[in-house]
């Protein structure tokens, strides 16, 4: 089947199948940046912005994405200006293997867009649903709340 | 004489005599200082590839068909159905591969750890072993033949628990004549590996002591949880060589364990590492590559497989679960006079890691108290459970529980505050540990001194960042009470006279350098801490250094990224290799010179700053001295390569505190605070080592309360996904502080030892210590689940009554 959608302000038209779900078509069109960690909803690793709010893509079937606002790590940031959540999670360090970032960074853009200035609680608890085995979330709470900080000010 | 000279002199000196140079990192440019990671930022974007971003037209996609039976022959596999299903291109299973017995254990060569398994048994041993594979066209092609692939299983009697299968008449689970070993293999009795070890005169201590005590641990299986699993992908280049791209920390044990299993010629492979999502030890294991290879070599396809979640919580590897017994002789001054440790631990279905992991469970633990006298007993049982293997830690965490655990325990029956009594025995600088010889890799081991110790500082600041003062004073009136535990612990850096890594080094005309490591960066930051090695060795900014990690066609030999020897190993080869270059810099300099009529003799000369400097006149830039070396004078190419290996294997030292609150009428446990105090010499990359610490901390202490395997009684995992098996979450982790304590290692670069294993060691007691000292209720068994803790309250608060009446 066909579906269109609007991935990254652009609208695309991408073939796929009734049961596949939203994070293999993602990645089979070159957004590899989101990424599989359990595919049951349980870890946060494929988390994309759907009509602006987190998802999580693995349960999420492409099917039912047509019609709306995906946004994924690739439209967040860049090498020329990468994304204030971004440039916190490089600052702090809060970047071990990576795997777990493009979630957690989306995570975190989800989060600040709506609360713009969010307590460490409210932090911890918008990342508690993604895994992070190699930081034990110390550096990536404090990352978002810096970025928080950081873009306070800006606006 | 500049101070870059100087430095760039005792550095080589350094390494050179060995000699102690405490409170020089003050002088280093590079190293120590929190340098963006040179990782960070692609990652952050989401422009990392990982293994599986790669996608190569006409991949085959390989599914498992796993066992469903703990213990059973296979008596017939018929693929016919199977085969029907439109896309299916191949079927493995161990009718048609060939059967040669390996380990998957990735260590270095002879690995010691037993020839156990074969691509394909034919007798399967635990809920998850494998029986076949299907290659196909899509993903789900491979899943629907795997279920219509029809196995005839012939079912035998399973052994779940250790204890029974070293009993007489225990069914025996490698009953195949080719299952080899190290010569106390014992396959008849289930037993992958034993030792037996003594030091010292134990029975007159334990005769003479005040104080004997017993006492009898157990801690669980645990999940790596890497969060990206096992995955590998393979293909035929156009010299007709065969790829794999694998989620590796080994790729180069991987290269020579394939070509054996393959029976193709090494030379044949070519092992890329891309980037990895975590490893943990999960990925020190040749797990699933063989499979992709085969359907690669036989379809001339690229072939992919990746695990799902619960394939990896089942069917990878796991933390060996482990029963202790430690029994300790004291003085009722407190002077600890002997310890003996017994360990029966679960290796499940195969044999990986089987010795080695038991061993370090000896060999971090025992020697961190001086004693006169030790023993170490140990077997290492097989069970149709899942297979254990290498898991960050590597016998560690399972240790220190029982050792720290038996620590409080004995302070409390001296009377004796825990801390104190730590303090009291700990070892330090010029202690031998006593047990390093006999403790070796499969082998007998070289002996190590402490050097670089700063355990006591550790214990020092701990103390004042917990507020250990407030223990005695803490609020346990109502139902939640509060309670402060603590932990010593030690590690190791690399396998001393085993692991060994090399470097290349070369110049490029913007006098940038190309270094190439071996070492396999899995997250840990090793990258990063190696290209300030090299910077720092170079004097150049760390933008200057461009790094190329693991590829064995591409970058020379290293054994991997585990135990805990990257930056002391590997390190060291970088250090190696740059002042090779900066030797052949200056006496590529002094030929310019002299070719320019202005003589100047090497001696004199010294690099700063991406300079090539003389005492007077201008100096020459590392970009010119390439230029004028490539195209114009004296041509040739700066470059130099290093390895290095290490009879010495310094441990690390910390001492983890914590404070938690325990809920007595639900049984849950928070931890409030958590502080470790860790001396891992000079810290390369101070934020990365912090971030090593609060990790492993985080993972052992889903360890100290929620992680472990649930099975039913037929041996099966019934927690087999993220959501059912439990770790610690953002909202789980306490408020963490990690103090980075200075000391300096000489056998290390820069005074550096490893950092990324200790962490794990201390949850496990810490919290332990801490909810005793909270109900003051002992546990003795990990996890400490809500309802271990409501039951043992209930009955202790029963106890209580019944001694009141
Ligand atoms: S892969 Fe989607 S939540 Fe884990
Ligand atoms: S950085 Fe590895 S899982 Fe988060």
């Amino acid at each position: 089947m066909k579906i269109e959608l609007r991935v990254n302000d652009r609208d695309v038209s991408w073939d796929c199948e009734p049961h596949e779900f939203l994070t293999e078509v993602l990645r089979r069109n070159g957004l590899t940046g989101t990424k599989r960690g359990c595919e049951s909803g349980d870890c946060g690793a494929c988390a994309v912005m759907l009509d602006g709010r987190e998802a999580p893509s693995c349960i999420v079937l492409a099917a039912q994405a047509a019609g709306h606002e995906i946004t994924t790590i690739e439209s967040i940031g860049s090498f020329e200006a990468p994304h204030a959540i971004q440039e916190a999670f490089v600052d702090r360090t809060a970047i071990q293997c990576g795997y777990c970032t493009p979630g957690m960074v989306i995570a975190a853009k989800a989060l600040i867009d709506r609360n713009p200035a969010p307590s460490e609680r409210e932090v911890r608890r918008h990342l508690a649903g993604h895994v992070c085995r190699c930081t034990g979330h110390v550096k990536p709470v404090a990352a978002v709340l810096e970025a928080a900080r950081g873009m306070e000010g800006e606006s | 004489m500049s101070r870059d000279e100087r430095n760039q002199e005792r550095r080589e000196e350094s390494w050179d005599t060995g000699e102690d140079r405490v409170g020089e990192q003050d002088d280093y440019r590079v190293v120590g200082k929190n340098e963006r990671r040179v990782d960070a930022l692609k990652l952050a974007l989401g422009r990392g590839t990982y293994t599986d971003d790669l996608a190569l037209e006409g991949t085959l996609h390989l599914k498992l068909l796993w066992s469903p039976h703990a213990h059973a022959h296979i008596v017939s596999i018929d693929t016919s159905a199977a085969e029907r299903v439109p896309g299916v291109v191949l079927i493995l299973h161990h009718g048609n591969v060939p059967r040669i017995p390996y380990t998957t254990a990735g260590q270095g060569h002879p690995e010691p750890s037993p020839y156990d398994q074969f691509v394909f048994p034919r007798k399967v041993r635990f809920v998850g072993d494998r029986v076949a594979c299907v290659a196909a066209e899509t993903e789900r092609a491979a899943a629907r033949a795997v279920q219509l692939i029809d196995v005839e299983y012939e079912l035998l009697e399973p052994v779940f628990d250790p204890r029974r299968a070293i009993e007489p008449g225990a069914p025996v689970i490698h009953d195949e004549p080719e299952a080899a070993g190290l010569p106390d293999y014992d396959k008849k009795r289930n037993i992958a590996a034993q030792m037996n070890v003594t030091h010292g005169d134990i029975d007159a201590e334990l005769d003479r002591a005040d104080l004997v005590l017993e006492r009898s641990y157990e801690v669980p299986y645990q999940h790596h949880a890497c969060l990206e699993p096992h995955v590998a992908l393979t293909w035929l280049d156009e010299d007709h060589r065969l790829v794999v791209r694998v989620a590796t920390q080994v790729p180069f044990h991987s290269r020579r364990i394939l070509a054996r299993i393959l029976r193709i010629p090494l030379r044949r492979i070519r092992v890329v590492k891309p980037r990895i999502g975590g490893g943990f030890g999960a990925k020190q294991e040749i797990l699933l590559e063989d499979l992709p290879a085969l359907v690669t070599l036989r379809t001339g396809r690229p072939a992919r497989l990746m695990l799902s979640r619960s394939e990896e919580i089942v069917s990878s590897r796991t933390r060996h679960p482990q029963l202790l017994r430690w029994k300790s002789a004291v003085t009722k001054e407190g002077r600890i006079l002997a310890q003996e440790l017994d360990v029966l631990a679960n290796t499940g279905a195969y044999g990986a890691h089987a010795l080695t992991v038991q061993t370090c469970t000896a060999g971090k633990t025992l020697p961190l108290y001086r004693a006169n006298a030790y023993r170490f007993l140990m077997k290492t049982v097989y069970t149709n459970l899942p297979v254990a293997g290498a898991f960050r830690g590597y016998g560690g965490p399972q240790g220190f529980v029982a050792l720290e655990c038996h620590m409080d325990e004995l302070a409390e029956k001296l009377g004796i505050d825990p801390l104190e009594f730590r303090r009291m025995n700990v070892i330090g600088p010029g202690h031998d540990n006593a047990l390093a010889q006999a403790l070796g890799e499969g082998k007998e081991g070289p002996p190590q001194k402490i050097r670089s110790c700063e355990v006591l500082e550790c214990i020092e600041r701990g103390q004042e960042a917990i507020g250990w003062d407030r223990r005695a004073s803490l609020d346990r009136s109502g139902v939640v009470k509060r309670g402060i535990g603590m932990s010593c612990l030690m590690h190791g850096s690399g396998i001393p006279g085993v692991d060994m890594g090399s470097a290349r080094v070369k110049l490029n005309e913007d006098g940038s350098f190309n270094l190439h490591v071996g070492a396999t960066d899995i997250g840990t930051g090793s990258d990063t801490i190696l290209s300030q090695i090299a910077a720092e060795t170079l004097c150049v900014a760390l933008d200057k250094v461009v790094i190329y990690s693991s590829d064995t066609d591409h970058t020379p030999f290293d054994t991997g990224a585990y135990a805990s020897s990257t930056t002391f190993i590997s390190g060291m080869a970088v250090k190696k290799s740059c002042l090779g270059v900066v030797r052949q810099l200056i006496e590529a300099a002094a030929e310019m010179w002299r070719s320019r009529g202005e003589p100047v003799s090497t001696d004199e000369l010294w690099v700063e700053q991406g300079n090539v400097r003389r005492p007077e006149g201008s100096p020459l830039s590392f970009s010119d001295i390439c230029l004028s070396t490539f195209y114009t004078h004296d041509q040739h190419q700066i470059m130099d390569h290093g390895s290095h290996m290490s009879f010495e294997c310094p441990p690390p030292f910390s001492a983890d505190f914590a404070e938690v609150e325990v809920d007595t009428e639900t049984g849950a446990v928070r931890v409030l605070k958590y502080v470790a105090a860790v001396d891992c010499g000079v810290a390369i990359h101070p934020a990365s080592a912090e971030g090593q610490t609060e990790g492993g901390a985080g993972m052992s202490m889903g360890y100290a309360l929620s992680e472990h395997f649930v099975f039913d009684d037929t041996g099966r995992v019934l927690n087999d996904t993220f959501r059912d098996y439990k770790q610690f979450t953002a909202l789980d982790m306490p408020h963490f502080e990690t103090i980075l304590i200075r000391s300096f290692e000489p056998a290390g670069p820069f005074g550096a030892k490893s950092v990324s294993e200790i962490p794990t060691d201390g949850p496990g007691p810490t919290i332990a210590n801490a909810v005793a000292n909270a109900i003051g209720i002992r546990f003795r068994e990990l996890p400490l689940t809500p309802e271990k803790i409501r039951r043992a309250w209930i009955d202790h608060r029963t106890n209580v009554e019944e001694l009141v009446k």
